[in-house]
């Protein structure tokens, strides 16, 4: 059951050869027993997973159930839950219980899916490697000395162990997609406004978006169905029909242009990484897709753009945490100036207090035009960019990561390295297009290599698709980490 | 040096609540006068992960503010954020517009001064903008803290710049009150300054005639036309006192102090004015068509200015009756109702009654012209009857007083009702008003000598006799007639 | 673009974060590695170009005026630092 598929899952259930109720004790016992190494949960809601399964099992009995309903999943901590923890993997939040749903948390509630708890992340979604937590990192069930990557970490971790069948997570450089690449599972990031950043703790709000954690395409295609749609609460959320991703997951993948950025194929990339990514796109060509060059000229400046506009909004979105309403206030303080300064500096760990430094500054007057408006300028040569290239294919691939996990606080103090693992995934979110990663294969020391998928406008089901199909010919999302198998 | 060496220079931001039910980014009320912190959502308190939406009322009234002053409604504007801290503002950021306001220029026609040294001025605007308005700190003392109350967070502020076209104090209070009566007129804003719905802040400085323009301080948050006043004039005195005395004026934000009359700075740091304006990425331009505005253009309600001038180019009534009659649309409504009923030949008795004895009587019992008793078409049966002499003027007044006592019914011949039912009908014949001059000129020989004497109030007394004589109903224009002519004068 | 120590602490105030002495320096040296990364944008010439603050060219949506959220004070100030009579306390803000 526990390396079950979502489809076996959902038999399963309705066939009544599992209850909800077991099923997510299955899972709640598995975190009991796994957690305290991997550190992928902050908050373990046995009580409130129970009731859902409860609940769950009623609608199934009833003959009332949808695809999800009964499913165990973990949502990452930055999504607000009322009533359960939201920690955002920080000690400003580290009290707050929110007394509202997300709204991707609402939906997923009523498709029937059981949370089990809330996942560990980098502080603020800011981080790439879940090293930023005031819970401590989490770890690589592959390798626990590593990382397992951010700032999705949690959800990725809980996903590879089988600690839950799906996970949601969100993604603003990457934090979907190279968590996802590093642990050996499959992970996609929407277009930007498929899904509502209602109630998903603001980061960059303009590049934010969330995201979907599965052991499979097929899986992720599944929960990304429940979690997208418009929503009236968020101005940015886009009125499209609704969409089923896993449709067309079985089209064949003849005629298929796969296109691969030069850039994306130069030095940076490591030898293991490159090898498990040509052996990919041979099998690729082996399904009857072809590849062709293509170029992403100003995809290096996608990295500086990235860290001026990030920051900047970030800068603006975490203003709000001042200990007035809630979350962090300081034991001691003087006026209300000392409050403030140090409720924040007590608050916020060492990169999210650089990061809004970074955005501050950024946007102070003066440096406006030379930093803010150049890095918007960027953006759109960068998204020109894709445009161009999706002339002459219809997905971009690459490595999604140009190295595999790495050790525990082998970059942690040096924040450019850090920033400088993005530079596959990043201008995704730049461009606001889909993206997404699945297992290719095994590096140096049996770590896991992820290709990335990089789609069109609203092409999340193209790439589901191209996932799938590599899934259906390959087995390396379904390998597990010996201690987890 | 005097005071007229030295031109004053002043530039208004005006604060307009928007008099929408909800708030500009949220769903919740704005009704003024609820306990602390019941009208405050989510969006309004700035939980983790909430986001703003905007409000189409209050870009409505944006819109039709825009036309009434002949702006320019940009078909597309941005939202910015207004970075800063402050307990009453939960974001850390106001929402506001920056680069690309919604309403762009226009124009407002004032009126300062009384009688003969009236004179009218344009005073042109800058621009207006949207924006969401702050909580409110309590002053009251909880033990060494402050208390916030969030209700009126996210309350939708239009925010009216008008260029530095003013040049004395009374020319700004003129100009704030020509733009109050506006916004109440065209229904955007309720216009209660007590309750904080109009606020203005007042940027002054100094200049020698012909010179460069001064350093200005912005006088923030005067909530009522007089401290306006007063604030500005004292300020002025300030900076050319301290000028004078060859100081400089630093660029400052300072409070009016009513109690002292006096202005001082505010306690905030200088570098709390580095705003690190940027669009808002979780809103999106602000598109307004202009078949928007083209239907907003055709629900304006005929406008004060343009009500005015054809209250002076039509009906012949000078210009401060006109202005007086334009000060609020219930007033003016009043007015065009009365002479629609009474005819255009009789504008100008309909508004000295309108003006005069109704809204004293009105102002008197504490009622708004909408709850008058007496209808326009009342009044103007009233009128009708005082101009084809079925009652002279001071009967009128009695009836006035009926019409306003309900007497004569509710419809438009009430006047006639009453005038028959006291039989009030004036006595316009010459025999009649003889026989009793006769009478009162036997009955007061005293009077009689005395006017002949010279004394012109004997004549009065003797008019005043008459008049008792005949129970107010006597043609008072014919029996001053008749009486001169029996006194032999 | 390198930052003095002095604008580092600057920074931090308008930021309202607390930076001790010894925080300065540590946080000046790795907030200068982060700016030369970002300098990395000026290599590219970009007169002319409009810059892309959403990935989609849209307006945005309006809300009908209309009062849609009830009274959740006592809910909301459960998870609040500190409260009176329905307020929120804070130092005492002066003017």
């Amino acid at each position: 059951m526990i390396n079950a598929p979502l489809s076996e899952l959902r038999r399963a259930l309705d066939a009544r050869e599992i209850s909800a109720v077991e099923l997510a004790t299955l899972f709640l016992d598995r975190i009991d027993a796994a957690n305290p190494a991997l550190n992928a949960f902050i908050t373990v809601d046995r009580d409130g997973a129970l009731a859902a399964a409860r609940e769950a099992d009623a609608r199934i009995a009833a003959g009332n159930a949808g695809p999800l309903t009964g499913i165990p999943l973990a949502h990452k901590d930055v999504f607000c839950t009322a009533g359960v923890l939201t920690s955002c993997g920080s000690k400003m939040l580290a009290n707050f219980v929110s007394p509202y749903d997300a709204h991707v948390v609402a939906l997923l509630k009523n498709a029937g899916t059981v949370m089990l708890g809330k996942t560990n992340m980098d502080e603020f979604a800011m981080g790439s490697s879940n090293e930023n937590s005031h819970y401590g990192p989490a770890k690589n069930p592959w390798d626990s000395t590593r990382i397992p990557g951010g700032s999705s970490g949690g959800s990725a971790v809980a996903v590879a162990a089988r600690l839950a069948p799906i996970a949601t997570g969100t993604d603003t450089g990457g934090s979907v997609r190279q968590p996802a690449a590093l642990t050996g599972v499959t992970g996609i990031k929407p277009t930007y406004g498929v899904c509502s950043r209602y109630g998903m703790v603001a980061y960059a709000s303009s590049l934010d978006q969330a995201g979907a954690f599965g052991a499979s395409a097929a899986d992720c295609a599944a929960l990304l169905s429940a979690m997208a749609g418009f929503d009236e609460r968020d101005s940015t959320s886009l009125e499209r029909p609704a969409e089923d991703y896993s449709r067309d997951l079985d089209k064949p993948l003849a005629g298929l242009r796969i296109g691969l950025p030069r850039e994306f194929f130069g030095p940076g990339m490591a030898d293991d990484v490159r090898a498990a990514v040509d052996a990919a796109l041979a099998e690729y060509r082996k399904l009857g897709a072809t590849t062709v060059d293509v170029s992403l000229p100003n995809a290096q400046l996608a990295i500086p753009a990235y860290y001026v506009i990030a920051p900047a909004e970030a800068s603006s979105n975490l203003s709000r945490f001042d200990g007035v309403r809630y979350g962090h206030r300081a034991a001691e303080y003087g006026d209300l100036a000392d409050m403030y300064e140090k409720s924040r500096a007590q608050g916020f760990g060492a990169e999210v207090k650089r990061r809004i430094l970074v955005g501050t500054y950024v946007l102070s007057h003066g440096y406006y035009d030379a930093y803010y408006l150049k890095a918007q300028k960027l953006r759109r040569l960068i998204a020109e960019d894709f445009r161009a290239a999706f002339t002459q294919c219809d997905v971009i691939a690459g490595p999604t990561s140009p190295t595999t996990a790495w050790a525990i606080g082998e970059k942690s103090d040096d924040p450019v390295q850090m920033y400088l693992s993005d530079i596959y995934t990043i201008a995704v979110n730049l461009a606001g297009l889909p993206g997404l990663s699945h297992p290719a294969g095994f590096g140096a020391g049996g770590l896991p290599v992820g290709l990335q998928l990089i789609g069109d406008y609203f092409a999340e089901g193209r790439l589901l698709n191209a996932a799938h199909r590599f899934q259906q010919a390959t087995d390396w999302h379904t390998r597990r980490p010996a201690a987890f198998a | 040096m005097s005071r007229s060496d030295w031109e004053v220079v002043i530039g208004l931001e005006i604060h307009a609540q928007l008099n929408t039910a909800s708030k500009i980014f949220s769903g919740a009320s704005t009704a003024f006068g609820a306990e602390p912190n019941r009208q405050a959502s989510a969006v309004d308190i700035a939980l983790p992960g909430v986001l703003p939406v905007l409000n189409r009322g209050a870009v409505e009234r944006a819109i039709r503010f825009g036309l009434a002053i002949g702006a320019t409604v940009a078909p597309k504007s941005v939202f910015a954020r207004k970075n800063y801290f402050y307990p009453d503002l939960p974001k850390g950021y106001q929402i506001s517009q920056f680069e690309l306001p919604v309403v762009q220029g226009g124009a407002i026609t004032i009126r300062v001064g009384e009688g003969e040294k009236a004179y009218e001025k344009t005073v042109n605007l800058t621009r207006a903008h949207l924006e969401e308005d702050a909580g409110k700190s309590l002053h009251e003392d909880f033990h060494g803290m402050s208390g916030i109350d969030l209700n009126r967070a996210g309350t939708p502020l239009l925010e009216i710049v008008s260029e530095p076209d003013m040049r004395s104090s009374a020319e700004a209070v003129a100009y704030a009150r020509a733009l109050h009566a506006l916004v109440r007129w065209i229904d955007i804003c309720d216009g209660n300054m007590q309750e904080g719905s109009f606020r203005c802040d007042a940027n002054v400085s100094v200049r020698r005639p012909g010179g460069p323009l001064g350093t200005r301080r912005e006088i923030k948050n005067l909530n009522s036309f007089r401290f306006l006043q007063q604030a500005i004039d004292y300020e002025v005195q300030w900076q050319i006192d301290t000028l004078e005395d060859g100081g400089r004026i630093q660029q400052a934000t300072v409070l009016f102090d009513p109690d002292s009359g006096e202005t001082r700075m505010m306690r905030s740091k200088e570098d709390a004015h580095d705003y690190r304006y940027f669009p808002d990425p979780d809103l999106l331009p602000l598109v307004i068509s202009p078949e928007w505005i083209a239907r907003v253009q055709g629900e304006l309600p005929e406008l004060p200015g343009a009500m005015k001038a054809r209250f002076v180019d039509e009906l012949g009534l000078s210009a401060y009756d006109a202005t007086t009659l334009t000060a609020s649309k219930e007033m003016a409504g009043y007015f065009q109702a009365t002479v629609d009923a009474a005819g255009a030949a009789l504008a100008k008795p309909c508004a000295n009654w309108v003006m005069g004895d109704l809204a004293g009587r009105l102002n008197k019992a504490e009622l708004e012209i909408a709850d008058s008793p007496v209808t326009p078409a009342q009044l103007a049966g009233l009128v009708r009857r005082i101009a084809d002499n079925t009652i002279s003027n001071n009967i009128a007044r009695k009836v006035f007083e009926a019409l306003w006592n309900g007497e004569g019914g509710a419809g438009a011949d009430a006047a006639d009702r009453i005038i028959d039912a006291q039989g009030l009908k004036q006595v316009t014949d010459s025999g009649a008003i003889e026989a009793i001059v006769d009478e009162v000129l036997a009955a007061n020989p005293k009077s009689v000598e005395e006017f002949r004497a010279g004394k012109e109030k004997a004549f009065n007394a003797l008019v005043g006799q008459v008049m008792k004589a005949s129970r107010g109903k006597a043609n008072p224009a014919q029996v001053n007639d008749i009486l001169r002519h029996k006194l032999g004068s | 673009m390198s930052l003095s120590l002095e604008q580092v602490r600057r920074v931090a105030q308008l930021a309202r974060i607390e930076l001790t002495d010894a925080d300065a320096a540590a946080t000046q040296a790795k907030l200068n590695g982060i700016f030369d990364l970002i300098e990395q944008m000026q290599a590219v010439d970009t007169t002319g170009i409009e810059p892309m603050s959403h990935p989609q060219d849209l307006a945005t949506r309006l809300r009908t005026d209309a009062v849609s959220e009830a009274d959740r004070r006592d809910a909301f100030q459960r998870i609040a630092p500190q409260t009176e009579n329905g307020l929120y306390l804070v130092p005492k803000v002066i003017e």
